[in-house]
């Protein structure tokens, strides 16, 4: 691959991601305009949205910034949150395949839902690169950045997103990819219990438990099922 | 002398690259055959549903109904921002309304 064609990569998934930028630039205004009431500087906001780059995790620790600063329970909490992340990993493994400890080390940062959702449903379709990912992870981190500084220096531009159901915003990406996802009829019982087992640990579970849990409990069954049942013959 | 808010951001931000990382590595040394190939392969789509079920579920009927339309303008068009403004908009109305 040529550099030309990493930064039409790039591009591509900038490009991609433009349609999740002004509901992440929403909320981080909301985000800035908190953490400017509970006294973290600019800088310090900045700082975080660069090397923590996690929405709900970054809300959660700016709910709990009161001096002194519980170190370890808002990394516990962050953790918790995040641990979604070792299953985005994970689940980007094929796209990383005969990259360098390094790249992967650079690459993997920049990683959020939306841009990790927008480059697997690409990745099923065309051969795209990390550099997909890459563009992506910028235009979200650029839109979560003006967003938060914007609602840190003049307060939110929306004050309650959900008003105009910008909230849902994320959801509705996420269910106009999932199409892509779907590989026939062989997804069809691991599908239902990952609906399941989510829906179901989203009301016993606190937090974000319930991605963890309907990830890997449908994966669990995808790979439990017997070889022949998902030896099917077909375009899919 | 640094200030423990930098502490606090350093320790949150090694806890979640950690995480990234570590997931991605984690992968690269599990057998690629068999049924950890079967359960790689499938979970980028359980997870995808994961983070879409309980968020559509939690806010009722109407953000059903959204859903819905956003599945099925998706399915038609292809066009992933017109489906997005589909469900914005009937969730934004529903709530206008207070349905």
């Amino acid at each position: 691959m040529g550099s030309q064609s990493n930064f039409a990569q790039l591009r591509a998934g900038f490009i991609a991601n433009l349609v999740v930028a002004a509901s992440v630039g929403a909320y981080g205004s909301v985000l800035g305009l908190l953490a400017a009431k509970k006294g973290i500087d600019w800088l310090e906001l900045l700082t975080m949205n660069l090397f923590v780059f996690a929405g709900s995790a970054q809300f959660v620790a700016v709910d709990m910034w009161l001096p002194p600063l519980p170190i370890a329970e808002i990394t516990l909490a962050v953790m918790v949150i995040n641990m979604r992340y070792l299953l985005i990993g994970a689940s980007l493994h094929p796209l990383f395949i005969g990259k360098s400890l390094g790249h992967k080390a650079l690459f993997i940062h920049l990683v959020a839902d939306e841009n990790w959702a927008m480059t697997m449903a690409r990745f099923r379709r065309e051969r795209i690169t990390t550099y997909f990912l890459l563009g992506g992870g910028l235009c979200v981190q650029f839109a979560w950045c003006c967003g938060t500084m914007a609602g840190h220096r003049l307060g939110a531009i929306i004050e309650n997103p959900e008003r105009f159901g910008l909230d849902f915003a994320f959801v509705a990406v996420f269910t106009a990819l999932v199409f892509g996802f779907w590989r026939g009829r062989r997804d069809l019982l691991p599908w239902i219990g990952t609906a399941c087992l989510a829906v179901a640990a989203e009301r016993y579970l606190p937090g974000k438990w319930y991605i963890l849990a309907g990830g890997v409990g449908g994966a669990l069954i995808a790979a439990l099922v017997p070889e022949k049942a998902t030896e099917e013959p077909g375009n899919d | 002398m640094i200030k423990t808010s930098y502490l606090v951001i350093a320790a949150a931000a090694t806890a979640t690259y950690g995480l990234r990382l570590g997931g991605l590595l984690l992968a690269g040394r599990l057998p690629g055959s068999g049924r950890f190939k079967r359960f790689m392969d499938a979970l980028p789509g359980t997870i995808l549903l994961s983070l879409i079920v309980p968020a559509a579920l939690a806010g009722g009927l109407w953000s059903w109904i959204a859903t819905a339309c956003t599945a099925l303008c998706s399915l038609t068009t292809g066009n992933v921002f017109l489906s997005m403004i589909v469900g914005v908009v009937i969730v934004a109305v529903s709530r206008w309304f207070g349905l």
